[in-house]
């Protein structure tokens, strides 16, 4: 190898890096029309539901950069960050172009206030210990995984597309989410109590998971979204299987737990949240909008 | 036929073939024999780069859910993942010489051993986030490229991946500057002024001068090391003007200029009493990066030892599965 360090900066185009330097349209060669027969701005909120869930649940993740309990936790949950990211951007930008407001996927991350997220209340929430951080992420990847399962045969190119790539991604999310519940619930009876107690945390927030909004059963109805109340069986088998695997019981729901059971409202994706949403947009919104007009 | 040899012929043995090995540029593998201060050393230096890795996510990582762009988020995120990458290959290969993840990670809580202390300086705006990829890890690429012909095999080969990575985020770091210097004046100021702040201690990472650096000599002998601190720092200094030209930023050095007889720039000479005093312990964010690393350690410890308990309940149901 040459002692020039620079060498390998220069001359050899973008193809061999993993991210390039250019700016490519993530939706480049995709049918990128609205199909027939759907409202472009329905399209644009379920993209940006979907969108927002990948959003918050990655900034959430990104914060334990440098706090996981071991490095390769560390290069794991980077990783699910990534994913999710990648798959934010895909559908926000899909949203900027459906809705006709030609908005990118930065001014849609950046420039909206919390009531016009429509992530699912479960996105938002603090990390609280690992335990509940993986409690939280398999419940989230167990109701993902089934939603793009079936969004992959979506009439929409571009919906389809996005969850064909994030099939692949949310089966690793889900597997890795279930060996550290089973891990921590058959560990020792500590992490199996702080495991019991991350699970009973997020168990209020999975009821809105399956309760749907008016757009995704219109688009539902038109072969385009996921009707979510669909998910439920799969999600419970699922769920079932992994406790059962850990030596832990399902939490029971718990009606009127203060204001986050939540009973059959869709809040989040109402844009109705938790000020846990208002902490997260503070930190990923400060610096554009500190700083107007500037690039990056 | 058996040949009576002493210990002492047999160690000379051994250590004629380690020069052998060493003199014919071949590498020295986990197995072989090596002398106990090569081990030693080795194993100082890879641990200290292992824990320079890890500790240097920070600076950087505080930026990844503050990024201004998704696309600049993602790659930042990328990069913060590849380095905690680079400290997992680098403890592995510490570990083949005989040293323990657990112990080493103790020994940088305990201030036992010292990591890079570049990463003891604030990263008070995003501009950090670019200017640390064209510096810092510019000058980590001058001194790391070397070190994939270091003598020692598992070293080598992990630092030839780690430093393709590095020259990637270089690239990315650079490309950063590049569209806030070509952004508005606030964003432009931002840049000059990490620039200022970032120059002097980034030639600080190549060590102190070739006079003053106790260990270099042996290491160069071993060839664990190939350059002087003194060269890498030239060189360093060289390839960087151009760069900063281009990019229209200042650098904070009056004595900076090209010297035509000597075929190099001359440069000014930097503060060599805050180097010490940083790596003594007294930089500006010395306790907050080990007290980071320490809780997240801490914290972790239930974790980790569910796991074990976990894995040891399992090896003990295989057992009795099989009985």
């Amino acid at each position: 190898m040459s002692d020039n360090p620079y060498e390998a900066l220069s001359g050899e185009g973008d193809a061999r890096w993993a991210f390039g330097t250019g700016f490519t349209d993530p939706l480049a060669g995709v049918d990128t029309g609205v199909p027939d027969g759907v409202d472009g701005s329905d399209l644009a909120t379920y993209c940006l539901m979907l969108g927002d869930d990948a959003l918050i649940m990655s900034h959430r993740l990104q914060q334990w950069c440098t706090r996981a309990p071991e490095l390769e936790e560390e290069v794991a949950l980077a990783n699910i960050a990534l994913d999710l990211l990648g798959q934010a951007r895909l559908l926000l930008a899909r949203a900027g172009q459906s809705d006709g407001s030609g908005r990118d996927e930065d001014s849609l991350a950046f420039l909206r206030d919390a009531p016009e997220f429509r992530n699912v209340r479960l996105a938002e929430e603090a990390n609280g210990d690992f335990a509940r951080s993986m409690a939280r992420l398999l419940v989230f990847a167990v109701w993902r995984l089934a939603l793009l399962d079936r969004l992959a045969g979506s009439r929409d190119p571009v919906l389809s597309a996005v969850a064909a790539k994030g099939v692949k991604e949310v089966t690793y999310h889900r597997d890795y989410a279930a060996g550290w519940v089973v891990r921590l619930g058959d560990g020792t009876p500590y992490s199996r109590e702080r495991m019991r107690e991350g699970l009973e945390a997020v168990w209020p927030l999975v009821t809105e998971l399956f309760t749907p909004h008016e757009v995704e059963l219109r688009l539902a109805a038109a072969g385009v979204a996921v009707d979510p109340s669909e998910l439920r069986a799969e999600f419970d088998a699922v769920l079932d299987q992994v406790l059962g695997a850990a030596g832990l019981a399902r939490p029971r729901a718990v009606p009127g737990l203060g204001g986050r059971a939540g009973g059959g409202n869709a809040r989040g994706r109402h844009g109705e949240h938790t000020a846990e949403l208002d902490d997260v947009l503070a930190e990923m919104q400060t610096v554009p909008r500190a700083l107007p007009g500037a690039t990056w | 036929m058996v040949v009576a040899v002493t210990a002492a012929e047999e160690t000379r043995e051994f250590e004629e073939h380690f020069d052998r090995t060493i003199a014919r540029e071949q590498r020295i593998e986990p197995r072989d024999w090596m002398p106990g201060g090569y081990r030693k050393t080795l194993i100082r230096q890879i641990s200290q780069h292992a824990h320079s890795e890890i500790i240097g996510m920070q600076p950087e990582g505080e930026w990844i859910t503050r990024a201004p762009s998704l696309r600049r988020k993602a790659i930042l995120l990328a990069k913060v993942q590849d380095e905690a990458g680079h400290g997992l290959y680098l403890y592995s290969a510490a570990e083949t010489l005989g040293a323990d993840r657990d112990e080493l990670t103790d020994m940088l809580i305990d201030g036992r051993q010292k990591y890079s202390s570049i990463f003891n300086y604030p990263t008070p705006t995003f501009a950090d986030v670019g200017v640390i990829g064209w510096l810092v890890d510019g000058a980590a690429i001058c001194n790391q490229v070397p070190l994939c012909r270091s003598s020692y095999g598992p070293y080598a080969r992990a630092m030839i991946r780690i430093c393709k990575e590095e020259s990637f985020h270089q690239r990315q770091g650079y490309e950063l500057l590049m569209t806030m210097t070509r952004g508005t004046t606030a964003q432009r100021a931002m840049v000059q002024d990490a620039v200022d702040r970032w120059w002097w201690p980034s030639l600080m990472m190549f060590g102190p001068p070739d006079d003053a650096s106790p260990n270099s000599a042996r290491s160069m002998a071993w060839k664990i090391k190939r350059h002087s601190n003194d060269e890498l720092r030239q060189r360093f200094v060289d390839m960087t003007v151009p760069q900063a030209e281009a990019l229209g930023v200042r650098l904070p050095d009056p004595d900076l200029r090209w010297n035509d007889e000597r075929g190099h720039h001359d440069f000014g000479r930097p503060d060599w009493d805050e180097l010490k005093r940083v790596i003594s312990g007294d930089g500006p964010c010395n306790a907050e990066r080990i007290a980071v690393r320490r809780a997240a350690h801490e914290d972790g410890a239930w974790v980790r030892e569910a796991a074990a308990a976990h894995a040891a309940k399992q090896a003990e149901r295989a057992r009795g599965a099989v009985a």
